[in-house]
């Protein structure tokens, strides 16, 4: 598969390319099949077209206008892990007798073309009910009847026609969920109406304030504007009452607590004025008020709640199934039913579903997950493997000794709830002036009382009143919510996904003392796959392609330093694989003999050991990466280093972050020899380098560094999600494991760590936006209160002041840029 | 002028099935997803064994 990627970046290069009939991009000359009538990148694509076109639904080709751009990569699957009852009651709703539904989130989905074709879905399969698409959210909803056609059928469906299927987690949470934004969206409608009818009543009013009105009418509308107001403050403002009254229950400081304070004073006052028919009433700025808070409330929820279910798709992609071995029979079973002593398959490329012993088979294991060990480990009969590790040779055979909970990975699991768990929450900003902002504003009220009372007490009540109601922190309420919603959504468009708001609060704001960053090391910094990091030429070498060569035979090879080599192979020679073992493969390549492989391997067949190979060895060595002999026709050709190669963003990364004063560390479960290396080459001193950590001794350096400042982050494995549940913000990068994304607060939905500077830049923009935000907000409110208490404050200017206020707040933070597009140019 | 104690019992009804209208396709989930439907309506139909397709 990774294979098909390659191939087809190679073939651009051609002047009017072929491009495939399936997604669109150029096809490599070499696959082009002169006789055929369509083309193809790969076989993916091929096995697409062919299934789409075999269910009739041709006429898919013809109605995408743009093209897809992405090679298609069916798995073939079976995803028997979906027909399991336990997985159906918990990620499916039952409908009606034999009928249920689904939420599946499909990969690949881009255009009207695929809403066409998925629900066409019924058509295809016999029992499907019905398909719908959300293409925003790439949610596919499926109704099926379960007697007659199992789930895996759909999803396998699915998969053979290019979209990767995954189901969506927890179907009642999701309903639920769904239910309480459609009961904010309505609650919205109702005080939108409600502050409309009212407004239009006051307009009258107001007219009949300054040309005269009689009475009559007047008291009509007064009491009409009344009755939606009361129905305005209890049903859609109930939300903010609500989280009052829990604000005083708790005796936490929330900025529900001034506004209901002022909701609740203002009606008390008008319902007061009204029945006895005298001074003002604020029907009109109060559910006006309610209206914009809850759309600020509203667009802050929906874009966190997107992105925060990005992230949750991203981590539903766990294959939950192993292929559990009976006799001479393999089938797949979802993991949770594997037990001890059950023999399973693991092939290669899969990841191990428990921890046990090799009971069949020699392979190598990929660590680096769990560890952050990049270079694979041989594994023979009886060794031990773990779960979340990934098998990269050949197919082994282990028996179960633990699963579950009680496996390595599922320890580290816990250890990860229990950091979470500890994780103090962040009270944010508008809530912590909210507190401050009640006692002013009650303060202020008492005083005015009090002042009043002395020259005209008549009038005191009212007054107080009209303070209380325009100092209102209706600016302070909006500032955030939009602020936060705004930048939420620009770093998604930007592939960030942040998580909450209190994120961007914590990433911003200006620490006391320096904040700490720590990089894991593989998959961060450097790449998990091995590449070629240098290549030690014999120095009498001639114009043979020895490189070449080793590419053509190592593409033979399955070995996982091997596909080092094997990705510069372009084809072409004439290749024999003579014998292929672990430490090295040897063949005849364009009529010369090849040896590759370890020293072990390669130096008993020279004919003569020359001097440059000891330094160039050394050289590696000194590197911490892994030396490869290579030897054409007995002599010694080059020697190659092979090593998870350094991102090319980490340098100039790192060189920003420091720049923006921040102490950068390396924290990695590797080699100490390695991490210093990779440390040293980005500028970092070794004592900062901390390499041979075990994912609890992160947890212990994040811990310790946090007693003393912000701590951030930034990791990809299991063996990272724990320190970054633990540290003040956790950032995943792209390709992480599901237990660090779903620790993590940040997710870099982008390869590389570039993206992290944008992150820092951008929250920090974000914070000073709802700064100035709330600083507008606060003058307008102490001169909205000097005029309440001179008592010039009537309700005819409330009705513009306070609208006045909210418009500007909300203007700047739609209109100041937190993330904007410069990062858009890296992708 | 006295007609408005007809004219406001009227705006009034009105009103309030305008937003008994919005509150029911909130229920029913017409704002769930405000994109995809928009690509759907191009989609021609073509004469094929009825399927459900009413929402």
């Amino acid at each position: 598969v990774s294979l098909a990627g390659a191939v087809s970046g190679v073939g651009s290069k051609p002047a009017t390319p072929t491009p495939c009939a399936h997604c669109g991009l150029p096809v490599p000359l070499g696959l082009i099949d002169e006789g055929a009538p369509e083309q193809f990148c790969c076989h993916g694509c091929r096995s697409v077209r062919r299934t789409i076109e075999s269910c009739g639904l041709g006429q898919y080709y013809g109605m995408a206008a743009d093209a897809r751009g992405v090679p298609a990569q069916p798995t073939g699957r079976g995803y028997v892990e979906l027909d399991d009852a336990g997985f159906l009651d918990k990620h499916s709703l039952r409908v009606a007798d034999g009928v249920r539904s689904v939420e599946l989130v499909l990969e690949g989905v881009h255009c009207s073309a695929c809403v066409w074709l998925l629900e066409k879905l019924p058509r295809v399969l016999a029992g499907v009910i019905e398909a719908r698409l959300d293409l925003q959210r790439s949610l596919l909803h499926v109704t099926w009847q379960d007697r007659v056609i199992p789930l895996s059928r759909i999803a396998s469906t699915l998969d053979g026609f290019g979209y990767r299927p995954h189901a969506g987690r927890d179907a009642h949470a999701r309903t639920v969920r769904r239910r309480e934004d459609r009961r904010l969206l309505i609650r919205i409608g109702v005080a939108g109406a409600g502050a409309g009818n009212v407004m239009l009543l006051a307009f009258a009013l107001y007219g009949g304030q300054f040309h005269g009105m009689e009475v009559e009418y007047a008291r009509l509308f007064r009491f009409t504007s009344l009755v939606i107001s009361l129905v305005v403050l209890l049903w859609p403002g109930s939300l903010f009452l609500r989280g009052a009254w829990a604000a005083l229950r708790t005796r936490s400081a929330h900025l529900d607590l001034p506004i209901s304070i002022a909701l609740v004073v203002g009606m008390l006052a008008g319902t007061v004025n009204t029945v006895l028919d005298r001074g003002d009433v604020y029907f009109d700025s109060l559910t006006g008020l309610i209206f914009l808070l809850l759309v600020g409330r509203f667009v802050q929820r929906r874009l966190e709640r997107r992105a925060a279910d990005s992230v949750e798709l991203l981590f539903s992609l766990t294959p939950a199934v192993a292929r559990l071995r009976q006799g001479d029979r393999v089938r797949e079973v979802p993991v949770d039913s594997l037990a001890a002593d059950d023999l399973v398959d693991v092939l290669p490329g899969d990841s191990f579903p428990a921890d046990g012993t090799v009971h069949d088979g020699e392979s190598s294991v990929n660590l680096a997950l769990l560890t952050g060990e990049t270079r694979p480990h041989v594994v023979r009969q009886g060794d031990s493997v773990f779960a979340g590790a990934v098998n990269v040779g050949r197919v082994l055979t282990v028996r179960v000794a633990t699963c579950g909970r009680e496996t390595r990975v599922g320890k580290l699991l816990t250890l990860v709830e229990e950091c979470s768990r500890r994780k103090a929450p962040i009270v944010q900003l508008a809530d912590r002036m909210a507190g401050w902002f009640t006692i002013a504003a009650l303060g202020l009220a008492v005083a005015t009382l009090a002042l009043w009372f002395f020259l005209e007490p008549s009038h005191a009540v009212d007054r107080a009143v009209a303070l209380l109601i325009v100092s209102c922190p209706c600016g302070l309420g909006l500032a955030t919510p939009f602020a936060v919603s705004v930048a939420l959504g620009r770093a998604a468009r930007q592939h960030v996904l942040i998580k909450g708001g209190e994120v961007l609060e914590k990433l911003g704001r200006r620490p006391r003392r320096v904040p700490v960053l720590f990089l894991d090391k593989t998959g961060t910094l450097t790449d998990d796959r091995l590449s070629i990091t240098s290549w030690h030429a014999s120095p009498d070498a001639d114009a043979r392609p020895v490189r070449a060569w080793v590419a053509a035979l190592e593409a033979l090879s399955a070995h996982p330093v091997a596909q080092a080599f094997a990705v510069e192979h372009e084809g072409g020679e004439e290749v024999a694989l003579l014998k292929s073992e672990d430490a090295g493969v040897e063949g005849r390549v364009a009529g010369h003999q090849v040896l590759v492989g370890s020293e072990g391997f390669v130096r008993p067949r020279l004919r003569s050991l020359p001097d440059w190979c000891e330094t160039a060895r050394r050289r590696i060595t000194e590197r911490a990466h892994t030396p490869v002999w290579i030897a054409v026709d007995g002599a010694m050709a080059a020697l190659a280093g092979v090593g998870g190669a350094l991102r090319p963003d980490a340098q100039p990364t790192v060189a920003a972050l420091l720049a923006r004063g921040m102490r950068v560390e390396v924290l990695s479960g590797d080699h100490p020899d390695t991490v210093r290396s990779v440390g040293a080459s980005l500028g970092l001193a070794p004592e900062l380098c901390h390499g041979g950590l075990a994912p609890e001794d992160k947890v212990r350096a994040v811990e310790d560094a946090a007693r003393s400042g912000p701590v951030i982050m930034v990791g990809d494995g299991v063996n990272d999600a724990a320190a970054l549940s633990a540290a003040t913000v956790g950032i995943a990068v792209h390709g992480g494991a599901e237990a660090s994304l779903a620790a993590a607060d940040v997710y870099l939905g982008r390869p590389g760590i570039a993206a992290l500077v944008e992150v820092f830049e951008g929250a920090r923009r974000t914070l000073s936006i709802i700064h100035r935000c709330l600083g507008v907000s606060l003058a307008y409110n102490a001169v909205a209160a000097t005029l309440a208490i001179a008592g010039v404050v009537n309700a005819v200017l409330a009705a513009i002041l306070m609208p006045m206020a909210s418009f500007t707040v909300l203007g700047m933070a739609l209109w100041l840029r937190s993330f904007d597009g410069q990062g858009r140019s890296c992708r | 002028v006295s007609v408005i104690y007809v004219l406001l019992p009227l705006a009034f009804a009105l009103g309030i099935g305008a937003v008994w209208a919005f509150v029911r396709a909130t229920r029913s989930g017409q704002f769930d997803d405000l994109e995809t439907p928009a690509h759907r309506m191009l989609h021609d139909e073509e004469p094929e064994p009825k399927q459900s397709t009413d929402e």
